[in-house]
């Protein structure tokens, strides 16, 4: 258990490395015993069973779809797959970062407003719930009614999936003080906004980090989501839906479009929770793995 | 038992305090009832007495952490509400309660900041206190990396940045193990005799009581009444020798006995190691 924090780095990406690894031996192991003909060189495979979903529609070689990421994404394009997704990733990226910040900001100043005011907390802590039991593909399209097809509204439903962890997560992390804290500040005579300051803030930290990690990732979903109906054709989104409609005639597009977009996942993630480390080093918490 | 003190020298002056809690318009639990009591300035003075005879909530009072259902608290001459506003108190509680995101030399400066004194002063002041608690190499680490009495020896200083008139202690070495919790004693004392601050010490040890103290208040349970003051007539400084004379175990014996008489201990209690178990054992 007792690691120097470079021996458990580097056990952590071992591990990463060995699951990925994993991952892919199954996936071709599939494809080996139940997929599709395999045609090479002068050789043939025919594997012996059929599984109905290691199909090469459903489920691509992993070096077609690595194959696909160095052809031009279009007949005749100068650009790869691989340079448009890159593209596409950093501009839904862009869009989800504003939309983030700005939910961080919002969550963070409700959970402030309603931890020091219980009236306010029961009066609109139920409307806060409920705005996130509608489902964001039925918002999304109001929004962009409402606020045009433009990035506002995919920055907009950003926001909408990034507030509400944040709000949940720090009316708890602004309560976590231990009360003799509070007293303590009380037999100083401390103002409110230096308890706030002081005290609430700092030591919800640990809660916010842990919000903000859930927030980075729907944040992602609520571009990539948004992007459809807010028709912006630079993202990921609108790369999605594209290669949906062409998944018959070359599905390893999609999947290369979702594989993007699950490396924007983590590395957003990734980000915050180095950024985490970074603000909560010597605080003497167990580090965490996630 | 007590003589009058006069008005000038009095730093804590309680009269006809009474506490009660209540709960939806109706009290659930009369705490203290009819508290009248002196402190003099310079005194050490420690609460003791069962859980639930109100004696943190005597502290409490004192620190205006809360207020009383009648009677009034004065401290400097002043209600207790505009002495904390006043920035006059000093507070330990049983746990450290350090800011885990700030240094031992930042927690110190808290106080200092609240106060609004300038960077450099609170420099100078955070570093005499934690040398006067004997932490100075210690300053530039966080609270996590150091011992419980350590972490506690920090809640002192910071205690002390302020120069406060009055140092509320609310069992702080209770969660300490034997040894060190004696070391603490023998510490406390130095640092009383060194400042002069006023102390205010609620226990479950008779040992530490008598061994710190000026005066013992002695409490009963259910309404929390002062059944007795000891006064403890040992010489000052106190060292490991004042645990072994006579005169040390006499006072030890009288506040045993005025605490059995109050109904505090149960009459099962005949040694020193029982009220060690009765104060890990409980909370006040």
């Amino acid at each position: 258990m007792q690691l120097s924090p470079e021996r458990g780095w580097l056990r952590r990406l071992l591990t990463f490395v060995a699951f990925v690894a994993l991952v892919l031996v199954v996936w071709e192991g599939l494809k080996f015993v139940g997929g599709d003909p395999w045609r090479g060189d002068g050789w043939e495979w025919h594997p012996p069973l059929e599984i109905w979903f290691a199909s090469d529609l459903l489920l691509p070689h992993i070096w077609d779809i690595w194959g696909a990421l160095a052809d031009p994404v279009q007949r005749g394009s100068e650009q790869s797959l691989a340079q448009f997704l890159v593209g596409a990733a950093f501009y839904t990226w862009r869009e989800a970062a504003i939309g983030f910040v700005l939910g961080a900001i919002i969550g963070i100043a409700l959970a402030a407003l309603f931890v020091h005011s219980r009236l306010l907390e029961r009066a609109l802590v139920p409307y806060v719930i409920a705005s996130q039991t509608i489902p964001i593909v039925a918002l999304a399209p109001m929004i962009v009614f409402a606020f045009g097809p433009s990035v506002v509204s995919v920055v907009i439903i950003a926001t909408y999936l990034t507030f509400f962890p944040v709000t949940i997560s720090m009316i708890r992390g602004l309560r976590a003080p231990d009360p003799r804290a509070l007293e303590l500040m009380r037999s100083y005579a401390a103002s409110r906004w230096s308890v706030f300051w002081k005290v609430r803030m700092p030591a919800s930290l640990p809660y916010l980090f842990t919000a903000l990690k859930i927030s980075a990732t729907a944040s992602i979903v609520g571009a990539i989501v948004g992007e459809g109906p807010g028709g912006i054709p630079d993202g990921l989104g609108r790369a999605i839906v594209n290669f949906n409609t062409q998944y018959i005639s070359g599905p390893e597009k999609l999947w290369a479009a979702i594989l993007a977009s699950a490396i924007l996942g983590i590395a957003f993630f990734a980000l915050i929770r180095l950024g985490e480390a970074l603000t909560l080093r010597g605080r003497g918490l167990d580090a965490g793995t996630a | 038992m007590t003589d009058q003190p006069d008005r000038a020298a009095s730093v804590v002056r309680i009269s006809g305090v009474d506490k009660e809690f209540s709960a939806g318009g109706r009290v659930v639990t009369t705490a203290l009832s009819g508290i009248d009591l002196d402190i003099r300035r310079g005194e050490f003075v420690s609460l003791i007495g069962p859980s639930g005879c109100g004696k943190s909530t005597l502290l409490r009072l004192i620190g205006d952490l809360i207020a009383p259902t009648a009677g009034s608290v004065e401290v400097n001459g002043k209600p207790a509400h505009a002495a904390r506003l006043g920035r006059e108190y000093g507070m330990v509680f049983q746990a450290p309660v350090l800011f885990e995101w700030r240094s031992v030399e930042d927690n110190v400066k808290l106080p200092l900041e609240l106060l609004g004194m300038a960077r450099s002063e609170r420099e100078t002041r955070a570093r005499q206190m934690l040398d006067l608690v004997e932490l100075g190499e210690f300053r530039g680490h966080h609270p996590h990396q150091l011992s419980g009495g350590m972490q506690q020896r920090v809640a002192i200083a910071r205690a002390l940045a302020l120069q406060p008139a009055i140092l509320l202690m609310d069992e702080p070495f209770g969660a300490l193990d034997e040894m060190t919790r004696e070391r603490m004693n023998s510490e406390v004392l130095r640092i009383w005799q060194q400042t002069g601050t006023t102390i205010v010490f609620v226990t479950h040890s008779i040992p530490e009581a008598v061994f710190l103290s000026t005066r013992v208040v002695v409490m009963s349970p259910r309404p929390g009444r002062i059944t007795r003051v000891v006064d403890v007539p040992l010489g000052q400084p106190r060292n490991d020798d004042t645990r072994e004379e006579p005169r040390y175990f006499q006072v030890v014996t009288e506040v045993r006995e005025a605490l059995r008489a109050g109904g505090g201990l149960g009459g099962e209690s005949t040694g020193a190691s029982d009220d060690r178990l009765a104060a890990e054992g409980r909370v006040g």
